[in-house]
């Protein structure tokens, strides 16, 4: 770390900041209790904790969006009191927010002087912003275009605006909210890059995620948070991947998921030149050419946005093919009604689970019932079964290990793990031929995503075949037979388990056909 | 028929849906539909007409209307900004709350006989370019041409100004300007008023001088709506709803004069002796406006088209996104 405490883009270091027995309570929650937690010039600290372990609620104890009820905030060494966003700024503290803060419609020097006074007055000065994100661009090695405008970039272009945008507002400390879940391998590395640049300059990261293999990588201590308590500290050299997942769930934990010797059968699932448009009226899926087989999981990797949400959409009739053919075990059914594919045995779970998954207001019985819901043994004449639906919904809440105060609970109120798992209990309870199943584990935490991959590798054991459409490159590798990686509606390659390598699928990913 | 005068009488009667669309606009630019525009273009219209008659003094007249529509405007902004209620339904309140206040108050007005309206002047030099002169720039009332100082002003203003900026932040991603410290409230609260004053700008452009007088709820006869059309029509763009709202006054001019003449381009005119058909005409703005909307109200479309992403949607502090 260089001596002086002027950092690269001419703003103070701040050494340390230290958090004393931070404990905030929520109606009927206690997310923090008497938390401690530091971070110094220099290093990366990596905060790590299953979904609702309080980690969000800490960061933004620390920018300002929450107070905490009890504790202190020290910041050199000195107490701090930090109540708006506004504050930590000034402060010279940053976040990288999980969704990104930007506006797509506005370019990128609009996104960074967005918020700040301007040096003429009412008119805007974007020149002068423009200048000053290409000097601090220039300092830590952001390749960036102020003109451009933000929806015309990468995910990780993206990201990189809003560390310049933390940047020019002289933060010294950045909090990383879980950079890292919507970046390709390569972007990844960009961004350990930048990381470890910003860090030998003098400053002091936070880095929230849940990939252990990342934080060990790039983290020189890690903390681990449990319900709301630290369970401890640790430099990252003296810890493993695996310490660090007990920790984190309190029990062991199987890493890798037992894959079993599955013979693959007949082609159940055959896609065949399939175009439709996207919501922006521009082709979606540009001729997408698949067949799965049964017993079989085919990953669908790539980068958000490049076909994924279209290619779930037109194969379970929700979006309409405009060219191309989708056969179901040999029936021909492009652009039948949703309800009829359902009726052949095709099972979905959609990415968006609390929208198109399930109906929130509706029971956990009743959810679980939504697909098979007009035929016996759940109604007959059009009258509902109670009996059967509720005996139905008392067995999948055993099976499938659901965690709800009752069958009568509204969806609503059940965590983000638990929901999926009523999806998962209708969709696969029902024998499905064929399952899409679209981010299956997204925002899931680890137990969670855990029993959800066993659950997709024992339908493939049983002869389903999966489509499994992930952006998280872990889960293709981990569970997929073959690996078909989307870039811009079309498919790019399809690449055998076997041969598979981040690296390899990160280029395909990018749109980059290896020679 | 002389075409030269239908134009000049349309882009009079355009600078009336300019106002209303340029405010509705700004409204909707910040993520707030309000679909009040008709019931606040009556507040307009009837506060301009009996503030003008009690003190003889237009000027005080056209500001009376624009600050009685202005504070119209924000019991929508409370219900909507505030309490997060359905912005379509609170708006639609809004247009039947200021055609009864407006109904009430001006009863008896329409007997009130005439008050001295804005002046009517022509623009030297300009005024001398054939046809265009003729047309715009001869003989107009003042608000007409501060519509025409309006457009580019608002476009600069938008496009070019911090200000601008951040009401395009807030109508396209609020959460965003709310980290950065902008007052995503404070402002929405401020766009909806200005949206309220410019409607009863709009209001007070019809009672003081396009067709002056007090004629009830026929006073503005559903220009609001089109205004909501032209808004959507226009793209969320200054210009273009400059162009919208002068096409359409002068296509509502052209209906009107088409079936007066006995003889049209030398045959008999269809319209004068079948009145349905100017029924039908007349029908066509009011067409077009539902056309528009129903078109703008599919999701694939309204992004396609550039709708502000976050129009509609009230911001909830917390919540991400959108």
């Amino acid at each position: 770390m260089p001596e002086s405490n002027i950092l690269p883009s001419g703003k103070p270091r701040i050494d340390s900041l230290e958090l004393r027995g931070i404990t905030k309570r929520f109606p009927g929650v206690l997310a923090n209790d008497h938390v401690n937690f530091d971070v110094k010039a220099g290093e990366v600290h990596a905060l790590l904790g299953e979904n609702g372990a309080g980690k969000s609620t800490l960061m933004k104890t620390v920018y300002g969006l929450y107070h905490p009820d009890e504790g202190e905030i020290l910041l050199n060494g000195k107490p701090v009191h930090i109540s708006s966003p506004t504050d930590s700024i000034n402060l010279g503290i940053g976040m990288i927010h999980q969704h990104f803060m930007l506006v797509p419609s506005l370019t990128v020097a609009e996104n960074v002087a967005l918020g700040l006074p301007s040096s003429r007055g009412p008119l805007t000065d974007l020149d002068a912003v423009s200048k000053r994100i290409l000097e601090l661009a220039d300092i830590y090695g952001l390749r960036i275009d102020p003109s451009a405008y933000v929806w015309q970039l990468s995910v990780g272009q993206q990201q990189r605006i809003e560390i310049i945008k933390a940047l020019y507002r002289g933060a010294a400390l950045l909090i990383l909210d879980e950079p890292t879940a919507v970046l390709t391998p390569q972007e990844v590395d960009e961004l350990f890059v930048i990381m470890r640049q910003m860090t030998k300059d003098g400053h002091a990261l936070i880095f929230i995620s849940h990939k252990l293999h990342e934080v060990v990588e790039i983290c020189q201590r890690v903390s681990v948070l449990r319900d709301g308590r630290m369970i401890g500290t640790r430099p990252t050299s003296e810890t493993t991947k695996q310490d660090l997942a007990n920790w984190m769930v309190g029990r062991e934990v199987g890493f890798t998921p037992d894959r079993g010797n599955v013979q693959r059968g007949e082609v159940r699932l055959k896609l065949e030149n399939v175009q439709c448009g996207s919501d922006r009226g521009t082709p979606g899926l540009r001729g997408v050419s698949l067949d799965i087989h049964s017993g079989e999981i085919l990953g669908i990797a790539g980068v958000s946005g490049n076909g994924q949400r279209e290619l779930a959409d037109a194969v379970t009739g929700l979006r309409k093919i405009t060219g191309g053919k989708v056969t179901l075990e040999n029936a021909d059914i492009t652009n039948l009604p949703p309800a009829e594919i359902t009726e052949r045995m095709l099972s979905y779970i959609p990415e968006e689970r609390m929208r198109d998954g399930m109906i929130k207001d509706f029971t956990v019985a009743e959810n679980m019932i939504l697909r098979e819901h007009h035929k016996e043994p759940y109604s007959r004449y059009g009258f509902l079964n109670l009996k059967n639906i509720s005996s139905n919904a008392d067995m999948l809440i055993k099976k499938f290990h659901v965690k709800t105060p009752s069958q009568e609970t509204l969806a609503k109120n059940l965590s983000g793990g638990n929901i999926q798992k009523i999806v998962l209990a209708r969709e696969i309870s029902r024998s499905p031929r064929v399952i899409i199943a679209a981010q299956p584990t997204r925002g899931l935490d680890i137990g969670a995503t855990e029993y959800v991959r066993e659950q997709l590798l024992e339908q493939r054991k049983q002869g389903t075949a999966i489509i499994l459409i992930s952006e998280d490159l872990d889960e293709i590798l981990a569970l997929s037979d073959r690996i078909a990686v989307i870039y811009e509606g079309s498919v790019m390659d399809i690449v055998p388990r076997s041969e598979a390598t981040p690296q390899r699928l990160g280029l395909l990913m990018a749109g980059v056909h290896p020679e | 028929m002389d075409f030269t005068i239908i134009l000049q009488a349309g882009i009079a009667s355009g600078t009336v849906l300019l106002f209303a669309t340029l405010g509705e606009l700004f409204s909707e630019r910040a993520g707030v539909l309000n679909l009040g525009v008709e019931g606040m273009m009556l507040i307009g219209a009837m506060t301009a007409f009996s503030t003008t008659i009690a003190t003889g003094n237009p000027w005080i007249g056209v500001l009376a209307a624009m600050l009685f529509a202005g504070l119209i405007s924000q019991i929508h902004a409370f219900i909507v900004i505030t309490l997060q209620a359905d912005q379509v339904v609170s708006g639609l309140s809004l247009t039947f709350l200021g055609t009864g206040i407006s109904l009430v108050l001006g009863e008896g007005l329409s007997k009130a006989g005439t008050v001295s309206l804005l002046p009517n002047f022509s623009i030297p030099l300009l005024t001398l370019i054939p046809i265009i002169g003729k047309i715009f720039f001869t003989d107009q009332s003042i608000l007409v041409y501060i519509g025409y100082l309006l457009v580019p002003l608002s476009w600069y203003y938008i496009n070019h100004t911090r200000p601008g900026l951040h009401l395009r932040a807030i109508g396209e991603y609020p959460s965003a300007a709310d980290a950065l410290g902008i007052s995503v409230f404070r402002q929405r609260y401020f766009y909806v008023f200005v949206g309220g004053m410019l409607a009863g700008l709009a209001g007070a452009t019809i009672s003081l001088a396009v067709s002056p007088g007090w004629f009830s709820e026929l006073t503005t006869g559903g220009q609001g709506w089109i205004a909501i059309g032209l808004v959507i029509f226009a793209q969320w763009d200054p210009i273009r709803a400059a162009v919208g709202a002068y096409a359409f006054g002068a296509l509502r001019r052209l209906i009107l004069d088409i079936q007066g003449p006995v003889l049209l381009l030398g045959f008999a005119n269809p319209f004068y002796y079948n009145p349905y058909l100017g029924f039908f005409l007349q029908m066509l703005p009011y067409l077009f406006t539902v056309v528009v909307l129903v078109i703008g109200s599919r999701e694939a479309m309204r992004k396609r088209i550039g709708a502000p992403a976050a129009l509609g949607n009230p911001y909830v502090r917390g919540e991400r996104g959108k």
